[in-house]
């Protein structure tokens, strides 16, 4: 008996958050697959979006370019990650803590960023591709594949760093020492031994990889051109038809989640039942190398992560050039930013205050929602759970034109507001937050609440003074990656946003669309700053207990 | 005040297992009263119900004589020490005991005195500003049970509080607490699966199995005369004998001794001595020393009898000139007025 007022406390927070899940998840992605099932073309129920889908190459062929680009990404960064993060758990590596920062700050920096920086450097106007046609050198196009491959590959290789030097520096030393006791040699031992023990962690990474990398719009928008992945053809798709037919969009979306968590259920039950990690008793020794050993060790991971903050270095400089249309430097100064201030302020004024209002509501909704998921756990709370995890496999564009058809009509008429991008934000970034507010959870003993019960404190004031309390540092480690994805979020917004909704991510695709690539430069500038000035306040609050990933 | 507790008839199930199975017990005004029992016997499931964690499913539970069953955990007035202690990491020393002093909403001056009371008293008063994370592990078991007593519970519940120490502190927190319970005479429910500990601290023992109470008694009496080979095996050491009773004479292989039996009894049934009540004579159990282990004070037998069963008897050094060789042939007597007899079911007890 755990008396009345706790009973209808809780069962009132579930029935809340079930059915605002129900109404802004369950209800638009089945508005999309409701739509994707019927035509224009023909009368009632048809299949005639996917069998169009499946034989028109125009259609069929950008699945085939995603599986490329995912998997080629997939190859890339396990091949960077895993190394990298070999050198960084076993080395002394020159500045490592700095380094592990820099590769984190990779992985937080918008996507699409990244492209239109490559472009700035390598594109047709490109700074360095000019440098070289003065000699009659002509670089390799960076449009289309290649591009797509490269972004993604800078991007997304700390993934696999992260989850792998997880999972290799708690492989216990006694392992590797029973292997070498045993006579295996030092390659030997690393292929028999410490590959396997870590190959669920690289598979979760490149998991990762291949889903973000999936869902990712800006960066093959920008940088693929002629290359069509799936996210932009249901963009163009979407676009062309605005005007009421979204249904070859919907075929579109659903296509790609049904891609998405194809991979994310095969990860969780082929790979994930191989799960090795254990709780080091001795963590691996630092081997601590002299001189030369020690540079070549730190250089390639100087490289890499060089390259990959690359691109923020790039919009900040350019961000306080003044060019000519012809991409002539006329001097350096503010001049973009006061352009910026001028035309597009109502943009930054958007995306902090679209972010703000976001976040209040995850913190709250992740508070309430990670406590039932650890702590009263049952059939509910396991609903809850999976419906508050399935937008990790909507992309958001998909999101974007499942808010759309489902609240584009009565009774609930929502485009075009304020209200519609900020719940896409609460969906979309919500998981950060309720994750990691259930790992600070799952660590503290459920005795301490009821041990205040016990003490005569309520179950809602315990809640409320110590449960709360206890799990503040994970959802406001949480919360703040939460918001660092909503300030760069691009693929929903720019779905969603209407005449006076606009945000700097959009306004910074708009930009680099019209060639304006100074204001998209200080527009970007602003985003990486808040980024990264974010990212460090996450570091100190997290103290390194919650993963980024 | 403290209270008495009586649990008439308590059941928990979960799902199709019946962790409670219809316990009643009478607990007496500032009684040390322990549930002891191996894991899984339910002694945890049933202190959960007495403190409302845990809905009771059938029963009742009753604080003097007002039925318990509805009321919330928050409003029981029950002190509890947990296993893990449960400190509020976020609190220091001294928030932690007056949490609940403030929830009842005592003047702040009686809060600071009483707080101050009840950390003098388990002799922490010095870390009073401390947090938990700066203090050892017998360290927070104090301010657990600091916190708990505070309040002036009608009724303290401890769930194992001693399994995390080590051996050594264990032991002395004990007297600790069983001082502390004598002077503040509060009615405390203890939890433990430790035969040593209970005997040790409790006024009396409730010996549980498979939900449901094998034995209440006073220490000494669950030891001398325990009501079932359950209660006989798991508090002390004891070798259990088959053997045939008839005409009052009790027979096993190579011994007819009379034995005193509360009801004329004819048939097998089952003898209960502890390693201290074999000896070793010229005739009786014949047997073989497979093991001799010397212990200090004692020496340790492991004895193969014929039917290759392995029993043990223990000698004390000061009463005995040596050690007994192993392979010795040996013979094994007893005083059939003081071991356990029990019928075959090993449910009657039959011994005097």
């Amino acid at each position: 008996m755990l008396g009345r007022r706790r009973f209808e406390f809780w069962s009132l927070v579930k029935l809340l958050i079930i059915l605002s899940l129900l109404l802004f998840i369950i209800y638009p992605f089945s508005s999309l697959v409701t739509r994707s099932v019927f035509s224009t073309k023909e009368e009632g129920f048809t299949l005639y979006n996917f069998i169009r889908f499946f034989t028109k190459p125009y259609y069929f062929s950008s699945l085939t370019h995603s599986f490329v680009v995912c998997v080629s990404a997939m190859l890339t960064t396990t091949v960077i990650g895993v190394p990298i993060a070999y050198l960084m758990t076993r080395y002394n590596i020159f500045g490592k803590n700095l380094l592990h920062i820099g590769v984190i700050m990779a992985l937080m920096s918008p996507p699409f960023i990244g492209a239109y920086s490559w472009i700035i450097l390598f594109g047709r106007a490109g700074v360095v591709t000019g440098f070289f046609s003065r000699f009659g050198v002509t670089l390799p196009t960076i449009y289309g594949r290649l591009g797509i491959i490269l972004v993604f590959t800078f991007h997304l290789f700390p993934y696999v760093y992260l989850y792998v030097s997880g999972a290799m520096s708690s492989i216990d030393s006694s392992l590797e020492e029973a292997a070498e006791n045993l006579g295996s040699g030092k390659l030997e031992r690393i292929r028999r031994i410490t590959l396997p023990v870590v190959m669920p962690s690289i598979a979760a990474g490149a998991v990762m990889v291949f889903m973000t990398s999936l869902a990712d719009f800006g960066t093959p928008m920008l940088i693929g051109e002629g290359y069509t992945v799936l996210p932009v053809l249901v963009y163009n798709e979407y676009m062309s038809e605005l005007g009421g037919n979204a249904n070859m969009a919907s075929a579109l979306s659903v296509v790609i989640v049904f891609c998405s968590l194809a991979v994310l259920l095969l990860q969780k039950f082929w790979i994930a039942r191989k799960n090795y990690v254990m709780t080091a008793m001795r963590p691996p020794q630092e081997v601590k190398l002299r001189g030369w050993r020690r540079f070549f060790a730190s250089l390639p991971i100087y490289l890499v992560t060089a390259v990959a903050l690359l691109p923020q270095v790039v919009v900040v400089v350019m961000s306080f050039l003044e060019r000519s249309f012809s991409g002539v430097v006329l001097g350096v100064n503010l001049e973009n930013y006061r352009i910026i201030a001028k035309r597009l302020s109502t943009n930054i004024t958007n995306t902090y205050f679209f972010s703000a209002v976001a976040i209040v509501f995850i913190v709250l909704i992740g508070m309430l929602a990670s406590y039932i998921v650890v702590r009263r756990k049952g059939k509910i709370s396991s609903l809850i759970d999976l419906l508050i995890m399935f937008p990790y496999v909507i992309p958001g564009s998909v999101l974007g034109i499942g808010l759309i058809v489902a609240f584009n009509k009565k009774p609930l008429i929502l485009t075009g507001t304020a209200a519609i991008m900020i719940i896409s934000y609460i969906i979309r970034k919500i998981p950060y937050t309720v994750r990691s507010g259930s790992a600070f959870l799952y660590q503290s003993d459920p005795a301490i609440e009821e041990a205040s019960i016990n003490l005569g404190v309520s179950p809602m004031r315990t809640f409320f003074t110590v449960t709360a309390r206890l799990m503040f540092p994970g959802i406001l480690s949480g919360a703040i990656l939460s918001w660092i994805t909503c300030i760069n979020e691009l693929s929903s917004s720019i779905m969603l946003y209407g005449g006076k909704t606009s945000t700097i991510s959009v306004a910074i695709y708009q930009e680099v669309m019209r060639m304006s690539d100074g204001t998209a430069a200080a527009l970007a500038t602003i985003l990486t700053v808040t980024t990264v000035a974010s990212l460090l306040i996450f570091l100190r609050l997290s103290k390194g207990k919650v993963s980024v990933v | 005040m403290s209270n008495d507790v009586k649990i008439r008839s308590a059941v928990k199930r979960y799902g199709d297992f019946t962790a409670v199975n219809g316990i009643s017990l009478d607990i007496r005004q500032g009684e040390f009263f322990t549930l002891l029992g191996p894991s899984g016997c339910g002694k945890t499931t049933l202190l959960r119900m007495i403190a409302g964690f845990n809905a009771v499913d059938g029963g009742e539970i009753l604080f003097g004589d007002r039925v318990m069953n509805a009321v919330p955990a928050h409003k029981r007035d029950i002190g509890m020490v947990f296993q893990n202690y449960a400190i509020f990491p976020h609190l220091t020393v001294e928030e932690n005991v007056a949490y609940g002093l403030k929830a009842r909403k005592v003047p702040p001056a009686e809060i600071a005195r009483r707080v101050t009371t009840a950390l003098e008293q388990v002799q922490i008063e010095t870390l009073r500003r401390r947090k938990p994370n700066e203090l050892s592990g017998g360290q927070q078991q104090r301010v657990a049970l600091a916190r708990a007593f505070v309040i002036e519970p009608s009724v303290l519940l401890m769930d194992e509080p001693l399994s995390n120490l080590d051996a050594k502190l264990r032991v002395q927190m004990r007297t600790v607490i069983k001082k502390l319970q004598r002077r503040l005479g509060i009615t405390t429910i203890y939890v433990t699966h430790d035969q040593e500990e209970a005997l040790a601290i409790s006024d009396r023992i409730a010996v549980m199995k498979e939900g449901a109470i094998m034995q209440v008694g006073a220490p000494h009496e669950v030891y001398a005369h325990p009501q079932n080979p359950f209660v006989a095996g798991f508090i002390g050491i004891s070798n259990f004998i088959s053997c045939e009773i008839g005409n009052g004479i009790l027979s096993a292989d190579g011994v007819s001794v009379p034995a005193p039996l509360r009801r004329p009894y004819e048939g097998a049934a089952i003898l209960s001595a502890r390693p201290e009540q074999l000896f070793f004579s010229g005739e009786g159990l014949p047997g073989t020393i497979s093991l001799s282990t010397f212990l200090g004070d004692f020496i340790e037998y492991e004895i193969t009898l014929e039917n290759g069963q392995n029993v043990q008897l223990n000698e004390y050094t000061k009463d005995v000139s040596g050690i007994r060789p192993d392979g010795e042939a040996v013979h094994l007597s007893f005083d059939p007025g003081k071991v356990g007899i029990y019928a075959a079911d090993g449910v009657e007890v039959l011994s005097c």
